[in-house]
């Protein structure tokens, strides 16, 4: 909501290229999921890099304040970015 | 003060992959215990800690967490240690680790401690590493705005050990020193209301009189209770309180578990300028090794490779150790036979304890070789990359991504493969794979399958390929079986809801040899200790079972044909005759014996599937360890000593008769009893094992009735169905 620019568009996590970076917008899953993504500081507003992801193992790496997580690309596929 | 009486109680409390573990080595020294904590199968870590004033200080290890909120038992054991809530003992102080080079997300956790009013001394460990990661930690500042003493450490190097241990004796002497109070207070006038409400149902005994703690306890509900939690102590009344705080919140579009967590991270990320320099992250080591080892292609390539040799290693590198000490037992209760005088205090000693112990002692090599192998993957932050590997794999087995090393070591043997399914948190994750390794064709099975397979294929000209297609089929039954059950067991007995997976990856660190040469000597000592002395009494008692009663008459009969032998032969003659009879009377005692009857008794259940009496007492014998089978029957057929190679025992075999002179051993029944093999728990070692790691007799039961009766119907299939096809 920053005044007159064009927001760039909310996509799925799932779908940013490797290397690329992503602000959190929104936490999707279970509850149990949500809050332990945030408690691994995975904020909306967060920075997050996309290290790697192994297509055929289902798995997408995922750097945040420094730490690397995995999460599955189905899991990741609820979460939503914006592309920066 | 200093007049504090009796033992004063530290804990050490971080995150995962922070070098706790090694920490706690290097402040205990070899002076450590480990049990479970009470009601629970997560190991409880207790170590002496010696300070310069000579006071002694016990340490206590409390599991690695992110966060003190918990939604299964095992998590709960974190906030129960820490808040000391019954039945564990509050500790005087906390050692908080916390890994520098991920700073903000380790002091998320040392907020939640700081608030539980408990003293803390923040030990900041891995600074060696900072730099290589384009860090810097001002510690002065860290400690300034945590209102916390810090200490720098770099445990794996053995720096700032002896300071660290300066600062715990000084918080313990004043505590006030390390008891700030929360540093993060929610400001929010909501969740102010919330926290206000929630506050009044948490119980006394929880807060002990203090409002920060009761504070602090309304936090950790309101980020624990969740539809699906598992905690048992959680009060009915404060889990209604928090849901109900909760739908109001959430309908007026509020999430108080985002309020609570951003909370705590914006008072860090707030402060982190003012102690923590960053630069631009640059390309590291990890990221270069995880290039090659998280390669789609070559790392499983790399993965498989190092399964190879982990396999190899149990299998193959492990069985010189195990020969040596089978033969060492083998000599020993030889010797005690022959020099002691001929008692049954004599055969219990030789027969019964020292093939006991020599029973229990055979699974050292692997579990010690097992547990090298997991101590280095888990030291060197490979483990985590398994799991990435293998995680789909896995999960349409409905089995978790480090299950895969304990299956695979099933091949090997069950026993450590079952011990090593610790590595998985979640208590369902482990009986599940519990539940299933004891079907993988472990290395036990092999001499059984080898008698039969001979019996099935006599040796000749291209038999031996025959024969070897017969074992690898064997391998694969046993596989597709064991990954069927995890399906079936994993959506009915064993059920529960799919978790997300979440792990972290750390960066790739060199092995603690310490850590891992511990962990080996830890998880050896807790087998004899716990599972050996099972193994023992069982063995005692199979011994018991085989021997007694003794039929004092045939033994008197024997020794009258004996006489005649020495005094009608002579020689070589003579020697072969007294042998003979000695194997005869050997194959009689057991025929004899409880277990000989049992075998008997047994024949109406086991003749549907083609087994007569003799096998019976075969599998009686069986269940000390499977490849008993082999010398059981020949003690049976009254050729003691026999191996499943001597052509002599595979020739009985092939000439065992039914009483109407129907041949035993046709092909159908050798295959249907190595159906049986392959799925029965035949093996009391597996079971004591089972018993230890669910500290109950509950699972070792399910696990024995459900493989029993699996293999029962699967044999009777394999026969009944055999002889509609008109096969014999």
């Amino acid at each position: 909501m920053k005044g007159s620019l064009r927001p760039a568009p909310m996509v799925r996590l799932n779908t940013l290229a490797d290397g690329t970076v992503g602000r959190l917008v929104s936490l999707g899953g279970e509850r149990s999921f949500r809050r332990r993504l945030m408690e691994l500081g995975l904020l909306p507003g967060t920075q997050v890099r996309i290290v790697r992801r192994a297509d055929i193992g289902g798995v997408l790496e995922l750097e945040v304040r420094r730490s690397r997580l995995s999460v599955r690309i189905g899991e990741a596929s609820e979460v939503y970015v914006v592309a920066s | 003060m200093g007049t504090v009486v009796g033992i004063r109680r530290v804990a050490i409390a971080g995150n995962p992959n922070t070098g706790k573990t090694t920490l706690f080595n290097e402040l205990t020294g070899s002076r450590a215990k480990v049990g479970n904590y009470p009601g629970v199968t997560v190991d409880r870590h207790v170590g002496e800690l010696s300070l310069a004033g000579g006071s002694r200080v016990e340490l206590v290890d409390v599991p690695g967490t992110y966060s003190l909120a918990a939604r299964s038992l095992e998590e709960e054991i974190a906030i129960q240690a820490i808040a000391g809530l019954h039945p564990l003992e509050r500790p005087d102080a906390v050692v908080a680790v916390v890994d520098a080079t991920q700073l903000v997300r380790n002091l998320y956790l040392v907020l939640q401690l700081v608030e539980l009013g408990v003293p803390v001394v923040v030990a900041l460990n891995m600074t060696d590493r900072l730099e290589e990661t384009g860090q810097a930690v001002d510690v002065e500042a860290l400690s300034r705005e945590l209102r916390l003493p810090v200490v720098a450490v770099a445990a794996a190097r053995k720096r700032g050990i002896e300071e660290l241990k300066r600062e715990i004796e000084r918080i313990l002497e004043d505590p006030a020193c390390a008891t700030p109070g929360a540093l993060w207070v929610p400001d929010q006038p909501l969740l102010m209301a919330d926290l206000a409400n929630v506050v009044r149902a948490v119980p006394a005994e929880w807060s002990a009189g203090s409002d920060a703690r009761r504070r602090a306890f309304a936090l950790w509900a309101l980020l624990s209770v969740d539809e699906h939690d598992e905690l048992r102590s959680m009060p009915g009344g404060l889990r209604e309180i928090v849901e109900r705080r909760r739908r109001l919140a959430e309908a007026s579009g509020r999430c108080i578990e985002e309020e609570i967590i951003r909370g705590r991270y914006d008072w860090l990320d707030a402060r982190a300028p003012l102690f923590l320099r960053e630069a631009k992250r640059a390309p590291t080591r990890t990221d270069r090794i995880d290039r090659w080892l998280l390669h789609p292609a070559l790392g499983f390539a790399i993965f498989l490779a190092a399964m190879t040799v982990v396999f190899q290693a149990l299998f193959t590198w492990a069985d010189p150790v195990i020969g040596w000490i089978e033969a060492s037992f083998t000599w020993l209760g030889g010797t005690l036979e022959r020099s002691l005088p001929n008692s049954l205090l004599t055969d219990l000693l030789a027969n019964g304890i020292v093939a006991g112990v020599g029973a229990v002692l055979v699974f050292l090599p692997q579990i010690l070789l097992l547990f090298l192998f997991l101590g280095l993957m888990e030291d060197t932050g490979y483990m985590a990359r398994v799991a990435y590997l293998m995680d789909r794999v896995m999960k349409s087995l409905g089995l978790h991504g480090r299950a895969f090393v304990p299956m695979l070591s099933g091949y090997a043997c069950a026993v450590p493969a079952i011990l090593a399914t610790r590595t998985m948190e979640r208590r369902r994750d482990r009986l599940l794979t519990m539940m299933v390794v004891p079907l993988m064709t472990c290395s036990a099975r092999l001499p059984v399958y080898g008698l039969l397979i001979a019996a099935l294929v006599p040796a000749g000209q291209g038999r031996s390929l025959t024969q070897g297609l017969l074992l690898a089929a064997m391998y694969l039954f046993s596989t597709l079986v064991a990954l069927l059950a995890a399906a079936v067991l994993g959506r009915t007995v064993l059920r529960g809801e799919r978790q997300p997976l979440l792990i972290e990856m750390p960066p790739y660190r060199l092995p603690h040899l310490k850590s891992v040469l511990r962990l080996m000597w830890e998880k050896g000592s807790i087998f004899l200790r716990e599972a050996g002395t099972v193994i023992l009494v069982c063995t005692v008692a199979m011994w018991a079972l085989l021997s007694f009663p003794k039929d004092e008459a045939a033994a008197r009969a024997s020794e009258e044909r004996r006489e005649e032998v020495r005094a009608s032969l002579s020689g070589e003659e003579r020697e072969h005759a007294l042998a003979l009879l000695e194997r005869q009377q050997k194959g009689a005692d057991l025929r004899a014996s409880f277990g000989g009857r049992l075998g008997r008794l047994l024949e109406p259940t086991i003749e549907p599937l083609g087994f007569d009496w003799k096998i019976g007492i075969g599998l009686i014998g069986a269940f000390a360890a499977r490849e008993v089978f082999v010398s059981t029957m020949a003690v049976v057929y009254g050729l003691e000593g026999e191996s499943e190679s001597s052509e002599a025992l595979r020739a009985r075999v092939r000439s065992e008769r039914w009483p109407d002179g129907r041949p035993v051993f046709t092909p159908l029944v050798c295959f249907s009893l190595m159906v049986f093999f392959a799925l029965a728990c035949q093996c009391m070692s597996t079971l004591a094992a089972v018993r230890r790691e669910t500290a109950t007799w509950r699972w070792p039961v399910f696990l024995f009735v459900y493989m029993t009766a699996l293999a029962w119907v699967a044999s009777f299939g394999v026969v009944q169905g055999g002889r509609l096809l008109g096969w014999t």
